[in-house]
Formats: structure tokens, sequence, C-alpha cells
């Protein structure tokens, strides 16, 4: 009797893990790493979105000595222009996290696109789509990135946009593996034959089962997109006018931040994105972990722990 | 046999998918490549020679046949800024990027393997968590920061050079002797180089950590054990020799991001390689030089990602896709 009391008590905690929100929660409590990842995120987010009405000065304006020391009052000191290295900091925040939810949007949808249509109609429109994203998996990204950059212009949308363009192929791979696994189930099967157009099969039936995957994907697309974005604001290729973490870290450079010796103009915008990429490497990885089987006999065998490059564009598979 | 056949025809076929794009790219510009230009002698009729000179008045396709033709006879163009052959524009900095990448690769290479192994040896100590996470701190950390902290709290405090290839005072009094020269060299090259190892060792030292666990938990190595080998020999003649399978390609493949890392460490190291003068070529908008560069990376990556398919293929035959 109390066998089966206890079996109806914990049949709803695993039906709980099989539905979405059940996942994600399933995920987040089991791994530490990806709770605290997700509230890192969720920290930048809201620093992020609130920003102009918590940065303490104002960007523009010198509020005292170029490079004054961190005080009371400016608690990371000032920067090359005598500007309050907190606003900066706390602006840059929203550009860069502005260019790597975007960036990684942009990738999400050209990507699960890409491997939508190429797991779903198989045959020659896989062929040819695959064979694009072979060839733009071997160009390398960052001379793509700077030659794209100095073509296009230096304004956000672009720079996002060039992320997007450029990042998207690993996410292609990954959901065309899985479309073409959804697609052969029987509840797929069955809706075709029922008559089901390949609009609605796609878009009712395969979509949200490679959703959650997607999504995990792109969490881990946002760690590359911020990286990236360091890179194109170092190399010149940003609007002038911009604040983000990159820009601040180039500005320490061509700002004499060294010759200075403010350490404070340095090492904060830089602590911030490695905290950011950690942040979405750990959350991404753990949820595609949970997701992906293969992945997670993987996982489990070796202990393995994998890492998608930041530069370059190695295949994760 | 015909895996090879295959990935050849991929390789020449991308080379071709690059210089398209290289092409296509460029006339993309707003104007043409000429309106753009930022120099002192650009008067009218410099910049209307200029679009003779690259064909830009005739059509698209025609210009697209005549800048194939002129790189298979290995002309990438003349430098709009300086009016000198883009190759002999980019051959210096590449001379001097070769030594620094390959020393910087070394150095990653060396601390990947040596922490990877001691971690999977030592697996779920304080020993491994520590290196997973400095691992994992480098791997995502940006290079050119990176390169920031080792100038101000490496090369200043100890007085190391940290700017440029060669000291300046060089060879002032007296032509100095091939030795000074060299360690020179040698001084300026180290610090980018550890910068550029240092950001590149994270993936390495994970990849060789969990392929150690992998082949330490195999039968050959429970037997090496068995027959009372030490440890030491076990980990380095047994246990690495196969756990390096992985990193040998993920190394060829990772040629990318080496290039990635190698041009922004140049910028803050003003170490005149091929970085900076993209960083130079940026700011002139001197794209024909831009335009060179871009193909020579891009051609450096494609041969290497080809060379790790061979490699690939001989090392495991089994693969066939």
């Amino acid at each position: 009797m109390s066998e089966v009391v206890q079996v109806a008590e914990a049949a709803p905690v695993a039906a709980a893990s099989t539905t979405r929100r059940g996942f994600v929660r399933h995920v987040m409590l089991g791994q530490k790493v990806a709770l605290v990842g997700a509230i890192v995120l969720l920290f930048f987010i809201v620093i992020a979105v609130i920003g102009p009405w918590i940065e303490p000065y104002s960007t523009t304006t010198q509020v005292g000595k170029v490079y004054a020391p961190p005080t009371g009052k400016h608690v990371l000191g000032l920067d090359d222009g005598g500007i309050d290295m907190l606003s900066e900091v706390i602006q840059g925040a929203r550009v860069s996290m502005i260019v790597g939810f975007a960036g990684a949007a942009v990738a999400m949808l050209i990507g699960g696109g890409v491997g939508l249509l190429s797991g779903y109609f198989g045959g020659k429109t896989d062929i040819a789509l695959m064979r694009i994203t072979d060839y733009f998996l071997v160009i390398p990204d960052v001379p793509l990135m700077i030659v794209a950059a100095a073509v296009f212009g230096r304004s956000l949308v672009n720079v996002i946009l060039i992320i997007g363009v450029i990042y998207w192929t690993s996410t292609a791979r990954l959901i065309r593996a899985q479309v073409k696994s959804v697609r052969e189930r029987v509840y797929v099967k069955r809706a075709r034959a029922l008559g089901g157009g390949h609009g609605r099969l796609l878009w009712k039936h395969i979509t949200p089962q490679v959703a959650p995957l997607l999504v995990a994907n792109t969490v881990l697309t946002i760690a590359i997109a911020v990286f990236a974005e360091t890179y194109i604001a170092f190399l010149g290729l940003e609007d002038p006018s911009t604040i983000s973490w990159g820009k601040l870290i180039q500005n320490s450079l061509t700002g004499g931040a060294i010759f200075h010796k403010a350490w404070w103009a340095i090492i904060p915008p830089g602590l911030c994105v490695t905290i950011v990429i950690l942040a979405a490497t750990m959350m991404g990885q753990a949820m595609e972990d949970a997701l992906n089987p293969r992945l997670r006999v993987g996982h489990l065998s070796v202990r393995r722990f994998r890492l998608r490059p930041l530069r370059g564009r190695l295949d994760s598979e | 046999m015909d895996y090879i056949v295959k990935r050849t025809a991929f390789a020449i076929v991308t080379v071709f998918v690059a210089i398209t794009l290289n092409f296509v790219l460029f006339r993309l510009l707003p104007g043409n490549a000429v309106s753009g230009l930022r120099c002192q002698h650009c008067t009218k009729q410099f910049r209307e020679s200029i679009v003779k000179q690259y064909g830009l008045d005739k059509p698209k396709l025609q210009q697209y046949v005549i800048y194939v033709e002129r790189l298979a006879h290995g002309d990438l163009g003349t430098s709009i800024a300086d009016n000198r052959p883009v190759w002999d524009d980019i051959r210096t900095p590449l001379v001097n990027t070769l030594p620094m990448i390959v020393v910087g690769t070394v150095i990653s290479i060396i601390i990947g393997i040596i922490s990877g192994v001691v971690a999977a040896w030592r697996r779920g100590t304080a020993a491994d968590s520590a290196n997973l996470w400095t691992a994992l701190a480098f791997y995502a950390m940006p290079t050119q920061w990176i390169a920031l902290l080792v100038i101000f709290y490496i090369a200043i405090p100890l007085g190391l050079p940290a700017s440029g290839i060669e000291s300046n005072t060089l060879g002032i009094l007296s032509t100095p002797s091939t030795w000074a020269v060299f360690s020179d060299r040698v001084s300026h090259l180290f610090l980018p180089a550890l910068t550029l190892g240092v950001g590149l060792y994270g993936e390495y030292s994970l990849v060789v950590r969990s392929s150690m666990l992998e082949t330490l938990g195999e039968d050959y190595v429970l037997t090496a054990r068995a027959k009372g080998m030490r440890n030491w020999t076990i980990v380095w003649k047994h246990a690495l020799r196969n756990a390096m399978l992985p990193l040998v390609t993920l190394i060829a493949l990772s040629l990318g991001s080496i290039v990635a890392g190698a041009i922004v460490v140049e910028d803050v190291f003003s170490y005149p390689g091929i970085g900076l003068a993209t960083i130079d070529a940026i700011s002139k908008r001197d794209y024909p030089v831009l335009q060179g560069i871009f193909l020579i990376l891009t051609m450096s990556v494609i041969v290497a990602n080809y060379i790790a398919d061979l490699v690939y293929f001989k090392l495991d035959p089994r693969v066939t896709e």
C-alpha cells in the first residue's frame, strides 16, 4: 500500500520535469552553476535596463581630474576625460548587453531557420543549405567581421547584424540534427498523413520540440556575441560615440591608463565581460547538456566539459 | 581515397568562395573603394587613375574576371595609401607575426597539456576544480584585456619590453651582433606570445583533461598499472599519446582563433605584425590592403583546415564523412 502511495507521489514530479517550465527549474536546481549563471545574467540585464536612472554622473561631462583615483564620491575613479568610470561601466553594460542579446537573436533566427528547413525538407534543400553552412564555417570570423564592419559602416545595428550573420552556423547544424530525428517521430508522421501542410508541421509540431535546444544554444551565442563586440569596438569599428565595455577597454589603452597607473580604468570593463561570458557559458551549457541526450551520455561517462570556442568558429559537434 | 578527393574539392571550392566573397564585399561599398579614401595625395586625378587601374568603371562581371586573373598571377593589387604593391606592404608584417603566433601556440599547448594532465590525474580534487575555473576564466577574458593586464602587472613592474619588435637604441652606437639582435627580438616577442598563449590555453586544457579521463579508463592503462609501472610512465607514455589525438585536430582547426587573438595582441603591444597592419589599413581606409590581408588570412585558415582533415584521416582512417 505504502509503495503505491509513493509511486503516486513521485509521478507528478516526473511529469513536471517534462513540461517546459518544469524543465528549466529542473536544470537550474540540478546544476548550481546554471543557477548562478542565470542570476548573474539577470543582474546585468537589470543594470542594463535601469542604467540611465542609476548612473551617478553624466557620461559626457568632466567631473574631476583626469584619471583621478577612486574615492567615496567616484567609486571607480575617473577616466582619461575625467568622466566617472562607474557611470560609464553601467552605460557600457547597456550597449554590450544589447549587442549580446540582439546579435544572438539574429544568429538564432538565421541558424534556427536554416536548421529547420534543412532538417525538415532534407534532400537537395538540405545539401544546398549545409554546403553554404560549411563554407561559412571555414571562413575565419574576425577577419570577416573586420572587413564587413569596415565596409558597412559603424552603427550599432550594423554591429548586431554582422555578429548575427557570422555566428549562426553551429546553431544551424545543431538544430538540423535535432529536426532530423523529430521529423521521424510517429506523431509527426501521423500529422503528415492527416494532410498537415509543411508550414503547419514545421510550426506546430517540430519547432516546439527543438525550441528549448535553440534557446540553450542562443544563451551560448550571447557569450560569443559579447566577446565579438569587444573585438569590434577594440578595432575601432564601432560608432565612436557609443560607450560599450569593448570601447572602455580600448579607451584604457588609447587614453594611456597604463602610464597613469589607473587600474580602475582597465579592470572593471574587462571583468564585466569575463563575468557575463562565464555566466552565459555556464547556463547555456547546463541547459544544452540536459536537452541533448547525446551530450548527456558523454557528460556522464567522462565528466567531459566542452567549450564552444569564442573566437573562430569551430564546430561544437 | 574518396575522402581525400572530397576534402580537396571542398578546399578548392572554399578558396573560390572566399575570393568571390572578398570581391563582392568590397564592391558593396557605398560609391566605390576610392571615394572613401583618406590620404594626402588623394587628388581628383589620382582617384580617377585608381578607378582606371582597378577597372572600376567596367561591368561588375568583367571586374571579377580581371580580379581573379590578377590573383592567379599573385597580384593582390596596389595599396592606395602608399601606392606600393599590397604584397610588399603585408609581407614584412606576416614574417613578423609568424614567430609570435608559433611561440604563442606552443606556450598554450604546453600549459594546456600540463594543466589538463594534472587535472585529469587528480580528478575531483581541489587542484582539478582550481584548474577548471582558471581555464574557464582565461577562456572568457577578452585577449586584448589580458594583454593590458600583462603590460600593467608584469611588463612594467619587471621592466620587460612591452612595445614594438626591437629596442630603439639597438645599433645606435655600433653595429649590433647577430646574437644581440636575436635576443632583443626574443625579449620583445615573449610577452605578446605569452598573452596569446594564456588566452588560448583554456580550451586546450579542458580538452586534454576530458580526453585524458577517457584514456585513463581504458584497459591498457589498467594493464600498465597491473604491471607495476610508475604513474609517470603510465601518464606520459601510455595515456597521453592517445589523449593527444583530439588536441592535434583542435589546434589545427583553431588557427582562426589564433589569428583573431594575434590581431588584438599586436595592437596592444604595438608589435608590427599583420594585426597592426590591419588596424593601420582600417584607419586609412586602405581597402586593397584590407582585402589582401583578409584573403591571406582566409587562405591560411582554409589550408589549415584541409591539413587537419588529412591528419585526422591519417590518424583515424575510419572517418569517411
